[in-house]
């Protein structure tokens, strides 16, 4: 797997010696909160509403074991024994201290990880397909254009000040598990002719003003990427708006010039830039390339794996919905669910993380991913492992076999955590996930995706149903969505009605669901594809009672 | 019309743990919404949220809560503010778990 070179080495270490003096200078009250303040951002250290709140990045949302042991140590030592991985393949400390967060970062620095540019006006963590490298469907590894894009957005000078923070997704699979369209740069691996290339799609966002990307450049050929993208940038930086932070983000540029200027302007800063460049990017990609060769698989029997999947239920249950197709045979890909019914989404005690970091090192060629769903995933196992690992998860609690049914749930920190938030998330999703846990096989894949403000980290403008919470004159309360798509057919849902009170929001999916129930074909016509076929006039009768719904009640 | 002043407390996160804390009657900070000086008169409320900000070596974000009376004390008069004087609803962390509310 990669590792960081010594110039990342020797970066981390002079700006965690930085960031000490000025974490001591604060305490000496030689700095002003408003001096403060933009500094511990850039250090990814935010104050939320019971405490300061540490933000890590976790590139493409890679880790190998070590990493993950450290992770573990951090919460054990310096948080409250646990850690919570986010939509943007971060993991979140809820409890530093202030004193501690210096000697937190030099923990994180060992095991070359770091906090920085997971805040502020920059080009943010890459995100990525957390299948990447494994899935069966791809078409390449996208991770070392991702790491080549880190390394180049890392402290870059001409855009540490943009006119707001830029999100860059990245696949290379035509089925997208990155939701490259609600990006600022979507990024997604295309052949033509044979040749790799991009397609880039530009301007896709969520938050108060929720846009699908649309596609800048059918094919931009891999050689040009770079070049490319910082035409896009410098454009952005140029162009975008600074006088109003609700319309600085790269969308409503694209919104306000139009795509076919956007395009033309990104085409004339691209001929000067791929001159400058002059392909000085692409040796440094074919040496990435090597650090992120496939790992040496295993050529083995998979009977261990048969006989479990024809014997034991639970791990045929478990088989069929957290395992994916691996590109190798004999392998598979297996997610380990962040979701037991009742538990805060994407929360991982470390004793759970140190189990995982075991299992990555001893079935999974030391591999880990965090996806944007708020799941681990073990990219590499050798499937006449999957029944020991099971067993093995089992007794940590991590086996449930939930992945991509409706208690897999996005959630936000909303209002138990964030200071942002407008109504709580976390425990809408906890009490959802258990209210449908005994139908969930029956009900089938399902999205929902809650966030706890318009800002929408929840995601919950792309989730098959959204929910939004908002504070309606001093009270929690929750708007549906329904029909939203993060995948490769991104949509973004259609606002249901009037919202739903706190303790209104579970029945209020209830009767959703069972309108689905009804409605759908047969138990293959998954939720959305129902929804699809008949619009959303049925689930809003079911939800507000009127219609066909309006005598049954 | 004028628009009535919203009885509040001055309230503000601890610069060293992050800590929900509000200004008392005696001019210190207590961790307890129920200590908290609960001001009625706008002027005198802001009067006291000026001082605060003035006091940027161990508080940060000082502002006025809605808050009302109550039997105990002042009681939080937002969800909002009934979080941060409890702490988050998915664990008895924060406040609850030390019994501070
Ligand atoms: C903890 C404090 C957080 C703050 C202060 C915060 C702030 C914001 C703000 C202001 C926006 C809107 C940006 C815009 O539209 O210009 C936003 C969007 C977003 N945030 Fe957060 N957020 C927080 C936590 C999170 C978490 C925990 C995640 C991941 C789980 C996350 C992921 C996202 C995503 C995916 C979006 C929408 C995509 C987009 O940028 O358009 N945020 N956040
Ligand atoms: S959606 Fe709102 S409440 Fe949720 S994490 Fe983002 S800013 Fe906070």
């Amino acid at each position: 797997m990669y590792t960081y070179s010594e110039f990342d080495r020797d970066f981390l270490a002079t700006r965690n010696a930085q960031f000490r003096a000025q974490v001591e200078r604060r305490i000496a009250g030689n700095l002003t909160e408003e001096e403060f303040r933009p500094l511990r951002l850039m250090n990814g250290l935010y104050l939320q509403l019971h405490a300061y709140m540490l933000r890590v990045a976790i590139p493409y949302g890679t880790l190998n074991s070590a990493q993950m042991r450290q992770l573990a140590m951090i919460a054990e030592k310096w948080d409250k024994g646990y850690g919570h991985f986010t939509t943007r393949q971060n993991i979140q400390f809820n409890w530093p201290r202030l004193r501690d967060v210096p000697d937190i970062l030099d923990a994180l620095a060992e095991v070359g990880m770091h906090a920085i540019q997971t805040s502020g006006n920059c080009v943010r963590n890459v995100t990525a397909d957390h299948f990447a490298g494994a899935s069966a469907d791809e078409i390449a590894d996208p991770r070392p254009v991702a790491e080549l894009l880190r390394q180049w957005s890392t402290d870059h000078p001409e855009f540490q000040f943009l006119p707001r923070k830029f999100k860059i997704a990245i696949t290379g699979s035509p089925n997208d598990r990155a939701v490259t369209r609600a990006h600022d740069i979507g990024l997604r691996m295309v052949l033509q002719d044979g040749a790799r290339g991009f397609e880039v799609i530009v301007g896709g966002g969520l938050g108060r003003t929720p846009v699908i990307g649309k596609v800048l450049a059918e094919f931009i050929p891999e050689a040009d990427l770079l070049p490319y993208i910082e035409a896009i940038l410098s454009t952005y930086n140029s162009y975008g708006r600074r006088d109003n932070k609700y319309k600085a983000r790269i969308k409503i540029m694209v919104n306000e010039l139009g795509l076919e200027e956007v395009r033309a302007r990104v085409a004339h800063r691209f001929e000067a830039l791929r001159a400058e460049w002059g392909g000085a990017d692409q040796a440094i990609l074919n040496d990435l390339r090597r650090a992120f060769a496939p790992p040496a698989f295993r050529v083995a029997s998979t009977e261990a794996y048969e006989i479990a999947y024809k014997n034991d239920p639970v791990f045929r249950s478990f088989a069929d919905t957290n395992l994916a197709q691996h590109w190798q045979d004999g392998y598979a890909i297996v997610t380990i669910s962040l979701k037991a019914h009742g538990a805060t989404p994407g929360d991982a005690t470390s004793d759970q993380m140190r189990l995982m970091a075991d299992l990555a090192e001893r079935y999974g060629h030391d591999e880990l991913r965090i996806s944007h769903e708020q799941n681990v995933i073990l990219p590499h196992v050798h499937k006449s492992d999957l029944p020991a690992l099971h067993a093995a998860l089992q007794q940590a609690g991590l086996a449930t076999a939930n992945i991509g049914l409706i208690s897999d749930i996005i959630a936000c920190p909303g209002m138990d955590y964030c200071a942002l938030a407008t109504a709580r998330s976390i425990p809408v999703a906890q009490e959802i996930a258990t209210a449908f846990e005994a139908r969930e096989q029956d009900i089938g894949g399902l999205k929902i995706k809650i966030s706890g403000c318009i800002n929408a980290c929840g995601h919950h403008h792309v989730g098959h149903i959204g929910i939004l919470g908002l504070d309606r004159a001093g009270v929690e309360n929750y708007q549906i969505t329904l029909g939203g798509d993060a995948t490769e057919t991104a949509a973004l849902g259609e606002r249901a009605g009037p919202g739903f009170a706190y303790d209104q929001i579970v029945p209020a999916i209830e009767r959703v669901i069972d309108a689905y129930l009804d409605l759908r074909q047969d138990p293959q016509e998954e939720f959305i594809k129902t929804f699809q076929r008949l619009g959303a006039q049925p689930f809003k009768d079911a939800l507000y009672l009127t219609g066909d719904r309006a005598n049954a009640a | 019309m004028s628009i009535r002043f919203t009885p509040s407390v001055v309230t503000a996160n601890d610069l060293f743990e992050g800590d929900v804390v509000y200004l008392t009657p005696q001019g210190g900070w207590s961790r307890l919404h129920a200590e908290a000086e609960l001001f009625t008169e706008q002027a005198a409320a802001e009067t006291a949220l000026a001082a605060a900000l003035a006091q940027p070596d161990r508080l940060v974000g000082a502002y006025l809560a809605p808050a009302r009376r109550g039997p105990n004390g002042p009681e939080p008069a937002h969800f909002r503010e009934e979080f941060r004087a409890r702490g988050p609803s998915n664990y008895p962390h924060g406040k609850q778990a030390e019994r501070m509310c």
